[in-house]
């Protein structure tokens, strides 16, 4: 008996209740076949339900978080249980063997402290198993009597039907939002012990960058973790080389399918250029490693540059560029294409050309558009991490120059995470960090891009 | 089918001269075979019933429909004589000399002042700042406008009522000194009284352009134009000076529609 069980129960039950309320909502039409119900029966019993299955499903959502621990207190609470040590650890392995073996999914313990516990996990999962199922039926027969005896000739049950459905789609974008917050809470989190350990303006002002996970953990030196050099190369890769080609690329291909190319060739174009989007980044990072990286190091050599290296910090941005064309010229193609037909006629009966009217008016008036696109794409680009490990290099460098090797925030976080320090190693905690401070410049980036679009953005309507 | 002309037209210096035009969306003829005279400072209307062809042949004066991949334009038109249609002829000096008011008010999302000063900027009529202000008064007044925006000029020109909008598209218009101006349904959008207003000023603009408009509605028509052309399922049934037309038509299909049996 698992949640799925639950789950299938619910939607018997609820099933039920449709049928049930749909028999009911024709019975008032044969009784009174004069007078119209003031809802199709179908809606009658989608009312009834809904509110069969939704509350079950909140009280499924709840046991499901609530009953594992009832089961493990009250195991706790049986002599077996008082029995156990008191050390932490030792505590939880001996539960989770003796719980495993309780439901079937270990044959036997390891052990033998374990084995009293079996039986008292074995009473208390199916006791607190059948209390689910009871509550189970007796939330959705509560919920649908309740309903049920609403129903009436003249009950709205289509209006109500509605706001039951507002609701839950309310509640769907409440997720995203809260994994959001619930995501930045973690963040903010582990950011603080960090900063326990380093000073935050060490980190944020240090010009050196260089964790040593060996290193004591307690005394460690913060000179060593300057995210200076991270950060100039997560923008100097992700902001600076890779706009540098996807913002022209991606708004003169959105220009030249909107306003020139001819309907065939952009049907054929746009899913073309769209595929760029699809295309897994590990494959972006082998064409920027293997293809594009020695042949820029090639031409930095015969153009006189010594130690030009086969990892730089441009190979990586120029691809990275590539990559993000689709999200500029996405949207930008999008928005050009929504501004009214009345707008571009207008110009282009005042004599202007093509590129007049759409650098003069088109452009202007897609401009939010334009930049959300490019904020996506910033977005994208500084999260990026698979074309810069395998094209730019893991050396922190603080640089101009793009033929040197550089590394990202993003990489860096991944190269703290799996390395070697313990999980409470200011090395490892420092990824959080790098990771918050992230968060916080994208969306500054976000915030400053919708003031500048409200500010000069021409609004056609 | 030929086009029954008044014989009794007081005879005018035409500004603009269609012969056999006709047009066509893929392989569907829209307009057929049309020939007329636009006469110059008069106020000339294309009547008829919706899908007749009356904007669809507007639109060929200014080759604004050279912006519809799939429409063909056969047959001559001229202006002052020269094919507008001929491989020399530069569209965008000619859309400049045909300036075009179209049948909901279109102002840029840009300012009043910027809305007037867009033409004469990208065709470089006013480099100086103080000639720019002169030319966008100028044309605001010319449109009557002035009076009502003069205070805020920076404000955006979607912001306007609609007549005022309209009105801003023909200042618009106008200050890029076109020598005819075409209007498709002008006041079609608009209340009775911003209606008059551009009638009005329909009026006064005759005094110095070549007017051709497209209406819906034959009062309008019988109230600003001098010569009337009567459109029927894509040809010209008449053509005449604008009182014949309505008190005298040639054919039982211009008397039928100006009587309101169809359309």
């Amino acid at each position: 008996m698992t949640i799925t069980t639950l789950l299938l129960l619910a939607v018997g039950l609820a099933l039920a209740g449709w049928l049930a309320a749909r028999a009911r909502a024709w019975s008032f039409q044969k009784a009174d076949g004069a007078r119209r119900l003031a809802a199709r029966p179908q809606y009658h019993a989608w009312f009834v339900a809904l509110w069969i299955i939704l509350p079950v499903l909140l009280f499924i959502g709840l046991w499901s978080v609530i009953s594992p621990q009832l089961v493990t207190q009250s195991v706790l609470a049986s002599p077996a249980g008082q029995a156990l040590p008191d050390f932490d650890l030792e505590r939880t392995k001996l539960l989770n063997e003796a719980r495993a073996v309780a439901e079937g999914s270990a044959i036997g313990v390891f052990n033998e402290g374990a084995r009293p516990l079996i039986e008292p996990y074995r009473d208390a999962l199916s006791r607190y198993q059948f209390i689910g199922l009871a509550l189970t039926v007796i939330i959705a027969l509560l919920a649908g009597m309740q309903a049920f005896l609403r129903l009436k000739p003249d009950f709205a049950a289509r209006t109500k039907v509605e706001k039951i459905v507002m609701s839950v789609l309310i509640l769907a974008s409440l997720v995203a939002i809260l994994t959001t917050l619930g995501i930045v809470v973690s963040l903010v989190f582990e950011t603080f012990r960090f900063f326990e350990k380093i000073s935050p303006i060490d980190f944020l002002f240090g010009t050196e960058w260089g964790p040593d996970p060996i290193a004591s953990a307690d005394n460690p030196d913060p000179s060593r973790y300057g995210a200076i050099p991270l950060f100039w190369g997560t923008i100097y890769i992700g902001a600076i080389i890779a706009m540098i080609v996807a913002i022209p690329l991606g708004l003169m291909s959105a220009i030249y399918l909107t306003q020139y190319a001819s309907p065939k060739w952009r049907s054929w174009l746009k899913p073309t250029l769209e595929i760029l989007a699809g295309v897994p980044t590990v494959v972006y990072g082998y064409f920027a490693a293997l293809t594009v990286a020695p042949f820029i190091r090639d031409i930095a050599r015969a153009a006189g540059v010594e130690n030009a290296s086969s990892e730089s910090a441009l190979a990586a941005g120029l691809v990275m560029g590539v990559m993000i064309i689709p999200f500029v010229s996405s949207m930008a193609d999008d928005s050009i294409a929504a501004v009214p037909q009345s707008m571009r006629d207008g110009s282009l009966a005042m004599g202007a050309t093509t590129s007049e009217t759409i650098r003069r008016v088109l452009v202007p008036a897609a401009l939010p558009g334009i930049v959300a696109g490019i904020m996506l794409a910033i977005s994208r680009a500084i999260g990026e991490t698979m074309i810069v490990v395998m094209a730019a290099g893991a050396a922190a460098n603080l640089t101009a120059n793009p033929l040197e090797t550089m590394t990202t925030v993003t990489y860096q976080i991944v190269a703290l995470l799996t390395g070697e320090g313990s999980f409470d190693h200011p090395a490892t905690l420092a990824a959080f960090a790098l990771g918050f401070v992230l968060f916080l410049v994208t969306l500054g980036l976000n915030f400053i891009a919708l003031r500048v679009v409200k500010r000069f953005r021409e609004a056609y309507e | 089918m030929v086009t029954r002309i008044h014989q009794n037209m007081e005879v005018r210096d035409a500004k603009m001269q269609a012969r056999d035009v006709s047009v066509y969306y893929e392989s569907k003829r829209a307009i057929d075979n049309v020939s007329i005279d636009i006469p110059n400072k008069l106020v000339t209307a294309f009547i008829g019933p919706s899908g007749c062809g009356k904007s669809t042949f507007l639109r060929t004066l200014n080759r604004m429909n050279d912006t519809i991949p799939s429409a063909r334009v056969d047959g001559e038109i001229t202006l002052d004589g020269e094919n507008i249609y001929s491989p020399k002829i530069d569209v965008v000096q000619l859309r400049a000399r045909v300036g075009m008011v179209f049948q909901k008010p279109n102002p840029f999302p840009k300012s009043i002042y910027e809305n007037v000063a867009y033409g004469p900027r990208i065709h470089g009529f006013a480099e100086k700042k103080d000639d720019m202000d002169a030319v966008v008064e100028h044309s605001l007044k010319r449109a009557g406008l002035w009076e009502e925006v003069k205070d805020r000029l920076s404000d955006s020109g979607t912001a306007l009522s609609g007549g005022q909008q309209q009105r801003l598209c023909i200042a618009r218009a106008i200050a890029v000194d076109p020598e005819v101006i075409l209007m498709d349904e002008p006041c079609s959008a608009l209340d009775p009284i911003a209606t008059a207003k551009i009638e009005e000023l329909i009026n006064d603009l005759a005094d110095n352009y070549a007017i051709v408009i497209v209406t819906h509605s034959m009062q309008q028509a019988a109230r600003v134009s001098q010569r009337t052309a009567f459109f029927h399922l894509g040809q010209m049934v008449e053509y005449g000076p604008t009182s014949d037309i309505f008190t005298n038509p040639l054919e039982t299909r211009t008397k039928d529609y100006i009587t309101g049996r169809y359309g």
